[in-house]
């Protein structure tokens, strides 16, 4: 029965020899407070003197608390600091072993959510500067992620015009979980500026934000709140479409971050269905909400979900599309997905490299 | 089936552990609080190194909010957090498929291991220490 | 390429002569001269001096475009005419009434209960009484669970309410322990959960708040859907009585099976966290979580990719017949759902159903 797990076998050598990109890397901080080193002294002093304050309950801990730390527990460096926080360590662990040839860096980070908005847009320079200085002037595999102060608009795309010209940097980074939905017209200039400069718009999940995390309230258990980190990306990629975002913009890339894909074939059936009925309201989406999802979006595949029967996978590869998906690991997250291990079926050699590697090449440009 | 002698026991001190290759097998041994149990190294699931993982006891409930312990003794995995027995390696999350090898694994006095059927590679074996023995 | 073979016959399939029970039909809105004879001395003061007349949730609006088949107009005003437009041309053996209201948005929580008792009422004396096919959900208001558990207890012996109506997205997710009095209350009689798209607004639709346009926030329904399996699971409700019967009505069909694989995921990493979840997810929601069929949001491909979907899912013994009249989505009501095998008809359009509402004798 092929659904039986044992000890698993050995990596075979052209797995080994398969190159990955890797969409999704999170970098840390060696300590808590090294982001005030990147600020300038004015917000270094407003940090110290009044806090950093996101939309989360707590600092110290999270309002739904990880198991183990939400860390893969061998993710620690033997040097000191957290998992993620040793670039040596991260090749040693993560880069050389995976032979990753890309790595896309997310700086989970509270910059774009800051309830004072000039602080927002100090802090997330900040993060693109660390990033440049510690990790994308230090290895040439990592990519950055442009972070913004996505609540004040024209900082916003003042910031991602500071980072275009830079190729290091490869995509821009937006919080599903802003203050209205993501299709709104408040953050069309921020759209706009990235497609006129060939950036994906990607947006990762986030465990807080300005609402609630289900429509009928907060969820009680972390085990409901990680179902649910799945549902702002589903919300955003629904209010791109509905606000007619990608029809304005044809150009536009969406890659949406750690939510897994299995929602989005079921999500595309609906919305066809409700847009063919009730399109009269919607004169702006002018093609079936599926059509802009094949042309402009594109899912990362952690964590890969896991049917009770393996097979059923291939199912929803056929109905989704191989080329819609692309390899992320998480790395160094609790969740972490192994590239050779994730998909335990037997996925078609051109699936295969599709989702480790060709698919994210051909959206990036690698 | 061999019997091999892994380390000293004082290099496996209680709540410590460590991967030895086997005959080409990759196995984790356990110093759990001076219990010694020894189990394949790779998770089932994604391959993570379960030497890496932290041995606990078993949590159940009857109702919501009802935390009992059970003194059982489980792995947890270092990635996904899935839950083994650590003395016959089956998994909780998924105990018909998925299970990991367990091993004999003892405590043995170096007077005496110098004979019969142990591989000893790398020790110079002292008969006043004491050593871990893993049956494969 | 698909495992599953079904052998579709061309001509469609009637719902009459399947003695089908209709698990999701809508009777017009009460308003209050409707309501009037069915409330206290109090309320009947209260509600024409608040003005209190149409309660719609605009979060299920029921007056608008999509909620009415332009086929169907007048049809659900009365018995006669739900009987003339649906019952009879259906040949339907049993429907079930849902009244999805403002009853259930009050915010003050003796209103919220005298509401739901008066379209309880309503829906006995003007409904129920009249036409021996018509079943319907108990209204109970969610805000005051100890009158919740006592409507429920109020109607204990009369067989024709066969299930408990919650909101998708109502006062709190549905698993919380505020609610436990009033699943304590239905499992002791016997009736089952229905949990019905829409929202009263206490919370905003999506994460970030509020969608512009109703298309954007009914594709949400799903959503909200899965999150309510999620925390009926979670929290314990549904292993606490393992004999509940949960019905996802008017929700879509498709999304479950990605619920189901991302939950077991979840458990198999976190079930530390909620210990007394000893199941799997996949076999706690296939034993208990059942899903009506308008709508499906089938896969397109036919009953082919539907069986290969129910698969996933479970089986398609989850599934309960129904066309949610008279909301609009298009087609022949009186054909069996062309994305649905039609060798299912007997069990969905009427086994599933009896299998799922230890109340309905029909």
């Amino acid at each position: 029965m092929s659904d039986v797990l044992t000890d698993p076998r050995p990596e075979t050598a052209a797995e080994t020899a398969t190159k990955v990109v890797d969409c999704d890397i999170h970098p840390s901080f060696r300590t808590p407070t090294e982001i005030l080193d990147y600020l300038p002294s004015r917000w270094r002093d407003h940090a110290r003197a009044f806090g950093i304050r996101p939309p989360n309950s707590m600092t110290g801990a999270l309002a739904y608390p990880r198991m183990g730390g939400g860390m893969r527990q061998d993710a620690w460096p033997p040097t000191g600091g957290p998992p993620a926080s040793d670039l040596e360590f991260m090749r040693a662990q993560h880069l050389d072993p995976l032979n990753i040839e890309v790595g896309i860096l997310h700086c989970l980070n509270p910059g774009p959510s800051l309830m004072d908005l000039d602080f927002s847009a100090a802090y997330c320079a900040a993060m693109n500067d660390w990033q440049v200085d510690r990790w994308l002037s230090q290895e040439p595999r990592l990519r950055g992620t442009i972070v913004i102060p996505q609540e004040d608009t024209a900082a916003a795309v003042a910031e991602i015009e500071a980072r275009a010209t830079d190729p290091r940097f490869v995509q821009v980074a937006f919080v599903p979980r802003g203050i209205e939905p993501s299709g709104r017209r408040r953050y069309w200039p921020i759209y706009e500026a990235a497609a006129k400069h060939g950036l994906p718009v990607a947006m990762h999940t986030a465990p807080y934000g300005w609402r609630e995390n289900t429509g009928a309230g907060n969820a009680s258990f972390y085990l409901e709140e990680h179902y649910a980190v799945a549902n702002p990306i589903q919300s955003a990629m629904t209010s791109l479409i509905f606000e007619g975002v990608f029809e304005r913009l044809p150009n536009l890339k969406l890659v949406l971050v750690e939510g897994g894909f299995a929602w989005a074939a079921p999500l595309m059936w609906r919305m066809d269905r409700e847009w063919a009925r009730m399109r009269d309201e919607i004169p702006a989406v002018r093609r079936a909400p599926s059509d802009y999802v094949r042309r402009q979006v594109w899912l990362t595949t952690q964590p890969v979900e896991e049917p009770p029967r393996n097979a059923d996978l291939k199912h929803l590869i056929r109905w989704l599309g191989a080329d819609r998906i692309m390899f992320s690991s998480d790395y160094p997250h609790w969740d972490f997905d192994d590239p050779h291990r994730a998909f335990r079926i037997g996925l078609k050699p051109e699936e295969k490299s599709a989702i480790l590697r060709d698919n994210a090449r051909a959206v990036y440009g690698f | 089936m061999g019997k091999h002698v892994i380390c000293r026991l004082e290099e496996l001190p209680p709540g410590s552990s460590r991967r030895v290759d086997i005959e080409g097998r990759e196995i984790a041994v356990f110093n759990d609080e001076g219990r010694l149990a020894a189990l394949g190294n790779r998770c089932p699931h994604e391959g993570a190194e379960l030497c890496h993982g932290l041995i606990r006891q078993f949590f159940a409930a009857e109702g919501a909010g009802e935390y009992e312990g059970t003194g059982k003794r489980m792995l947890r995995c270092p990635w996904h957090g899935w839950e083994f027995d650590l003395s016959t390696g089956q998994s909780y999350v998924d105990p018909a498929r998925v299970r990991v090898r367990a091993f004999d694994v003892d405590v043995a006095p170096g007077e005496g291991l110098s004979e019969g059927p142990y591989k000893i590679d790398v020790y110079q074996i002292a008969t006043e220490e004491d050593y871990v023995v893993l049956t494969i | 390429m698909s495992t599953l073979t079904i052998d579709q016959p061309k001509q469609d399939l009637r719902i009459a002569g399947l003695g089908a029970v209709d698990c999701d039909v809508h009777p017009r809105l009460p308003m209050r001269a409707d309501l009037m004879p069915y409330l206290s001395d109090y309320w009947q003061d209260m509600f024409p001096y608040r003005a209190i007349d149409r309660m719609e949730l605009v979060g299920y609006p029921v007056g608008t475009q999509p909620f009415n088949r332009p086929d169907c107009e007048g049809g659900n005003k009365d018995v006669s005419a739900l009987a003339k437009a649906h019952l009879d041309p259906l040949d339907l053996s049993g429907a079930i009434l849902n009244v999805v209201s403002g009853a259930q948005g009050f915010y003050d929580p003796y209103l919220q209960a005298a509401a739901c008792e008066a379209t309880n009422r309503w829906i006995a004396a003007e409904w129920l009484d009249r036409d021996p096919r018509l079943r319907a959900s108990l209204l109970v208001p969610f805000r005051h669970p100890e009158a919740a558990v006592e409507e429920i207890r109020r109607y204990r012996d009369d067989k024709r309410f066969v299930q408990v109506l919650a909101m998708g997205m109502g006062e709190e997710p549905l698993g919380r322990r505020t609610f436990w009095p009033i699943y304590d209350a239905a499992v002791e009689n016997g009736f089952s959960l229905c949990v019905h798209g829409g929202s009263v607004f206490r919370h905003a639709p999506t994460q970030s708040g509020w969608p512009s346009s109703l298309t954007e926030e009914m594709v949400h329904w799903s959503q909200a859907a899965a999150n309510s399996v999620a925390s009926l699971l979670s929290e314990g409700v549904l292993t606490r009585h393992p004999e509940l019967k949960v019905v996802m009505a008017e929700s879509g069909v498709s999304w479950l099976f990605a619920t189901i694989w991302r939950l077991c995921k979840e458990w198999r990493g976190i079930r530390l966290e909620v210990p007394w979840l000893k199941e799997s997810p996949e076999i706690v929601i296939e034993r208990q979580i059942r899903m009506t069929t308008a709508p499906l949001d089938a896969p397109p491909g036919g009953p082919e990719e539907m069986a290969a979907l129910m698969a996933c899912t479970g089986s398609s013994d989850q599934l309960l017949f129904a066309t949610d009249f008279p909301h609009d989505h298009g087609g022949d009501l009186g054909v069996w759902p062309k994305e649905l095998p039609q060798d299912w008809a007997a069990d969905v359009a009427r086994n599933n159903v009896i299998a799922t509402y230890p109340r309905l004798e029909l």
